[in-house]
């Protein structure tokens, strides 16, 4: 008997802690990890120019570009310009996202609509900007409205191109719902067409934004006399590299500033999608 | 004998994706629970389609006369992702229905879940809430698209219950579409099989012979 249970014991495995699985995924992001990248390339950009390894001729160090742009700021010069350059970009983005938008639902909504529309948007779309500007300036000539107008086309085709295959993505199972609750034409438009659509629209105003920043650097430096892009080619003409610095650090905070203005906003019109991005 | 809620005759469908109809001839009583059977490609869906009006893409003939306020509701629960549940309830109503809309979601045991968006719910709840969805629109008739198909067997014969209950407080007409024997004899007051795109069988629902029934039924079905 004993010998039995003695065996017995000795028979029975001995318990180790289970072997920690290492993770195949990238395991759970940190909230500011982003800034790791950027912040490394300023600190070796930093101690490039603290060295004297770089040339303030060839690119200023970081932090000048914060003296020069205080200085800049205190003159008026900087806040004037970038009054102008936002009040350009933001025009074009509402002339084309709003043209966007119409034609999208137009050619989306309708065959007629489909058929006249988007053939020639696809068409047109394989043209690149800039090689509409001559035109541009021949149509609407060399001032303000030639601006807005090149800023305006660039924003409209990633907005047009993503409302419209939203519009073309909503799902017919939900057509069929519409009809069999009886909604009438402008309860489905807003209760599902819209919000369907919504989305897609969001993403192209994305696009859109960058597009139209985009447009606008390039439009300031033809025949400017305000903004921005101005305030650097006059910069260039005077070799002064740290306002050229200076507007190079604006146009990248004002592209950063306003595609996280729309994330938010996506964010807050969106909240009834479960996304892995969240 | 009262005037039927539903009267087809001689439907016919043809060049549909889902099946065709050859010349269907069907009365359904006011508050009589109907299920129809079918094989795949019988022509069920097909039928109900036409009944829902939702069926554009087919050609066919035939006369139908429906009571004006119908109801569907599909295999899938079809709730807009974007609409909280109460919303997707009152849907296409005007704002005044919103408390009634609160009363069917009671009565369909999703009080309290009016806030709560429809991925937040498991299949059999979201099921309910389209269920209170046909409810609160006071349907003379309500067809159903086999919409148990993709609940799980608990969740099913929950489902069967509440429908039952449902069925004897509000009394529409309910045409249910379903391919499973059992849940038709639970279910419903009377069957009728549709075999090719014709009736081919019509059989009242009595709880002694239920055993009889299935083993009738099966045979129509070829599986017996």
């Amino acid at each position: 008997m004993n010998a039995h249970s003695g065996e017995f014991i000795a028979a029975q495995p001995t318990l180790v802690p289970p072997a920690q699985r290492a993770p195949l995924g990238p395991g759970t992001p940190s909230r500011h990890g982003h800034l790791l990248g950027p912040l490394l390339l300023l600190l070796y950009w930093g101690v490039l120019s603290a060295t004297g390894w770089l040339d303030p001729r060839t690119l200023p160090a970081p932090w000048t570009a914060i003296t020069t742009g205080a200085e800049l700021l205190g003159e008026g010069r900087l806040q004037a310009n970038l009054a102008v350059s936002a009040a350009r970009a933001a025009s074009g983005l509402v002339v084309g996202g709003i043209a966007g938008v119409l034609l999208a639902f137009l050619s989306g909504l309708s065959l007629l609509g489909g058929y006249v529309i988007d053939g020639v948007v696809q068409l047109k779309r394989g043209i690149p900007i800039l090689a509409i500007i001559p035109f541009m300036v021949l149509w609407f000539g060399i001032g303000e409205p030639m601006k807005v107008a090149v800023i305006a086309v660039a924003a409209f085709f990633p907005i047009y191109i993503q409302t419209h295959s939203a519009l073309r993505a909503i799902d017919l199972r939900y057509v069929e719902l519409a009809e069999t609750l009886g909604l009438n034409r402008w309860q489905f438009l807003r209760t599902i067409v819209i919000p369907g659509a919504l989305p897609g629209f969001l993403l192209g105003l994305r696009f859109g934004a960058t597009a139209a920043w985009l447009a606008l650097v390039v439009v300031e430096q033809l025949n400017a006399t305000s903004g921005i892009g101005y305030m650097v080619t006059l910069a260039r003409n005077y070799a002064q590299t740290d306002v050229m610095l200076v507007g190079l650090v604006v146009y990248a905070l004002l592209g950063f500033g306003t595609d996280s203005a729309i994330r938010w906003t996506e964010r807050r019109l969106l909240t009834w999608r479960r996304t892995l991005g969240r | 004998m009262s005037a039927p809620a539903v009267r087809i005759r001689d439907l016919k469908r043809t060049f549909t994706l889902k099946g065709v109809l050859n010349g269907v001839d069907l009365d359904i009583a006011p508050g009589e629970f109907v299920a129809l059977l079918g094989r795949s490609g019988s022509g069920k869906s097909t039928l109900l389609r036409a009944l829902a009006g939702i069926d554009h893409e087919a050609e066919g003939t035939g006369e139908m006369a429906l009571p004006p306020r119908i109801a569907v509701i599909f295999q899938d629960a079809r709730l807009l992702p974007w609409l909280r549940v109460l919303d997707n309830v009152t849907l296409g109503l005007p704002r005044r229905a919103l408390k009634q809309a609160a009363q069917a979601l009671e009565e369909v045991g999703l009080a309290g879940r009016e806030r709560s968006w429809p991925h937040e719910l498991s299949g059999g709840e979201q099921q309910r809430v389209a269920l209170a969805r046909a409810l609160v629109r006071e349907p003379a008739l309500l067809l159903a698209d086999e919409p148990f198909g993709a609940l799980d067997a608990l969740t099913r014969i929950q489902m069967h219950a509440l429908l039952r209950r449902l069925s004897e407080r509000h009394k529409p007409a309910i045409l249910l579409v379903t391919h499973d024997i059992d849940e038709a004899i639970a279910l419903a007051d009377r069957i009728v099989m549709l075999d090719d795109g014709r009736l081919a069988a019509d059989l009242r629902v009595r709880d002694a012979a239920s055993a009889a029934l299935r083993t009738t039924l099966l045979a129509k079905l070829g599986v017996g």
